[in-house]
């Protein structure tokens, strides 16, 4: 792994929560990359540490050891603020549950990224009835979220992702909420829309059903990665799905 | 980002006018029972604050407010007018006769009695009638709330007659003198009369109103006359004060309203308080969102203080609006007249808001720094 091919490098990066007999051990010594261009899946059982690990990336939270490169920064190393700025302008993030501004409509949620970074109301409002159009909601762009289905709530939460043009993308299983069909055009729009050359996006999902769209899927469990699958330079890991006993594994 | 606070702010209507309704309900229940407090004890001051000819009131030395009278000698008024810096001196008499209607209706009266020759001391407005007729033998001008009282549901009408210690007077006009504390009728007449018209004693002076002469303050002259007589003199202000912090001593009145307000006070903080409070609680998940996309903790600061200043604003604007819009209504009331909404208590209410306001900002602004927003990839 280098840090010029890759958007996040972790290695050996702990993190635990509480002390002593409540001390829970999250991250285990993870050994992590996500490189520019792809799309990366992180998948595991249920309390294994990967939005854990998702958060510890953002900057969301302080690991407790290891070393960590994102963007080749090191965000838990920045005081409050430069953090909070570094993520503004280098992260986008999509949650499991929206996490829409329930009284703004879809545009408005979609520029609140850009109106956080300063850009004037205007402009913002422009870029992202823009983007909404892009992604196949231009009927909907003054729609309340209380008003759109949760197909079209996670398509605005891609677009509050992408507006600011950010260099990684985290997603915390996007398609939990939805049906397969619909899980399935989002993560079509997110493989299209989100993967650029010089962009990374981390998806951390249990939907077995979308791991054809990874170019590489880290497997953890009990705090560790275990595995990792990568396409072998394909654009999309066809054949995930038929072929390996990984799938078997992951969805046990 | 000042749109997104406002828009979250008025997104579910519900909670924005249950806000706004708790914080104009306090408001209005703050100005209503500390205006209604000062305008009740401002009654007590009511016949001093009416005579606007003279600035300072001599009284006996132990005379503590105005229902509490004892008799000055004649002389004392030829010393008060020896005083340097008086411009002028006239006697004022106040008694409580018993008015009777030729019904047999009767009341207690506050009786005034005016220096005959200059009718000083009158009330300035006049509903009928003139305060010139009070020349005539044996008339009064009484106040409309006691006219109502001793003919109700009777016209205004001026020349009816009342009996007061055996004593046939006419009533020659019907003023708007401010009402008493203990809502009695309010008579003016001259001097000369007023003494017949209660009788009895051998000495009737009750006050002498002063006028200071020209370059002299009242406060000045009442130092004067207080040295130069022995007397007690005070300035019109002084005198009132007096009366009011006289009730507020010796009576339960402070205690009742006091509670009262108390009780307005605690609750209006404690809802508009914990309904601000608990509305940034139900919108913790929003604020961790936007940390998490990148909204400095500075930036999440104002948006809070934005809310609350909003809501704080409207709910006072439209609490005031309650309050005046009860005053005016209850000011043309005969019990409750010239009861009003006093800026005073609506800049206090202001700062009770403003105050509640700020505690609710603060415990907001508390909840959403603490907030990790990692919290947000939580379900």
């Amino acid at each position: 792994m280098n840090s010029n091919s890759h958007a996040i490098l972790c290695r050996g990066v702990e993190k635990h929560y509480g002390e002593g007999e409540t001390r829970i051990d999250a991250l285990r010594g993870v050994d992590f990359g996500a490189r520019f261009g792809e799309l990366s899946f992180l998948v595991g059982p249920s309390g294994c540490g990967k939005t854990t690990l998702l958060c510890v990336i953002a900057g969301l939270l302080d690991r407790n050891a290891g070393d960590l490169e994102v963007l080749g920064r090191t965000p838990d190393e920045l005081s409050d603020r430069e953090r909070v700025l570094f993520r503004r302008k280098n992260l986008g993030f999509v949650f499991q549950q929206y996490n829409l501004l329930p009284a703004l409509t879809a545009a408005e949620n979609v520029a609140v990224p850009l109106l956080a970074a300063e850009v004037p109301r205007k402009e913002a409002l422009a870029r992202a009835t823009s983007l909404l159009s892009r992604l196949g909601l231009e009927k909907r762009v003054e729609a309340l979220p209380s008003k759109l289905s949760g197909g079209q709530q996670q398509r605005v939460a891609l677009a509050r992702a992408l507006v600011h043009e950010p260099r990684i993308i985290v997603c915390d299983e996007p398609t939990a909420a939805l049906d397969h069909a619909t899980g399935e055009a989002v993560m079509e729009l997110l493989a299209s829309n989100a993967v650029q050359p010089d962009r990374a996006v981390v998806v951390v999902t249990h939907d077995s059903r979308v791991f054809h769209h990874a170019q590489s899927i880290s497997r953890m469990d009990d705090g560790k990665i275990v595995e990792v699958t990568r396409s072998g330079g394909s654009p999309r890991m066809e054949n995930v799905e038929e072929s390996d006993s990984f799938r078997k594994e992951v969805i046990q | 980002m000042n749109f997104v606070a406002l828009r979250m702010l008025t997104g579910d209507r519900a909670k924005y006018f249950g806000l706004v309704f708790a914080i104009a309900f306090c408001t209005f229940l703050l100005e209503n029972q500390t205006s209604i407090f000062a305008n009740i004890l401002r009654r007590t001051a009511s016949q001093i604050l009416d005579v606007t000819d003279a600035d300072v009131w001599v009284m006996d030395p132990k005379t503590e407010y105005w229902d509490q009278t004892k008799a000055l000698k004649d002389t004392d008024l030829t010393r008060v007018r020896g005083v340097e810096g008086v411009g002028w001196a006239v006697r004022l008499f106040k008694g409580t006769p018993v008015a009777r209607t030729s019904t047999g209706k009767f009341a207690v009266s506050f009786l005034i009695g005016l220096d005959d020759s200059t009718l000083a001391g009158a009330p300035r407005t006049m509903l009928l009638g003139s305060w010139e007729r009070l020349r005539e033998p044996d008339s009064v001008v009484i106040d409309k709330a006691g006219y109502v009282l001793l003919f109700p549901k009777e016209p205004l009408r001026l020349d009816r007659t009342l009996e007061m210690n055996d004593h046939l007077v006419r009533i020659v006009g019907i003023s708007d003198a401010s009402p008493p504390f203990q809502s009695l009728p309010v008579m003016h007449t001259r001097y000369s009369e007023a003494v017949g018209f209660v009788g009895r004693e051998r000495t009737q002076l009750s006050f002498i109103i002063v006028r200071p002469a020209k370059g002299v303050s009242p406060a000045e002259l009442t130092a004067r006359i207080q040295s130069g007589t022995g007397l007690r003199a005070r300035t019109t202000k002084e005198f009132m004060w007096d009366c009011v912090r006289y009730y507020l001593k010796n009576t339960g009145i402070p205690v009742n309203f006091g509670i009262t307000i108390v009780v307005a006070l605690v609750v209006g903080t404690v809802v508009a308080g914990q309904t601000f409070y608990l509305f940034t609680i139900d919108n913790l998940k929003q604020f961790g969102a936007l940390k998490a996309i990148g909204v400095t903790n500075l930036r999440l600061t104002a948006m809070i203080l934005l809310q609350a200043f909003s809501v704080g604003a409207l709910g006072f604007a439209l609490g005031t609006g309650m309050g005046a819009t009860f005053f005016e209504v209850f000011q043309h009331k005969l019990a409750t007249r010239h009861i009003v909404l006093m800026w005073q208590c609506v800049g206090i209410t202001g700062a009770c808001i403003f105050f509640v306001v700020i505690v609710a900002s603060v415990l907001s602004i508390r909840r959403v720094l603490v907030l990790e927003p990692a919290a947000v990839f939580q379900g």
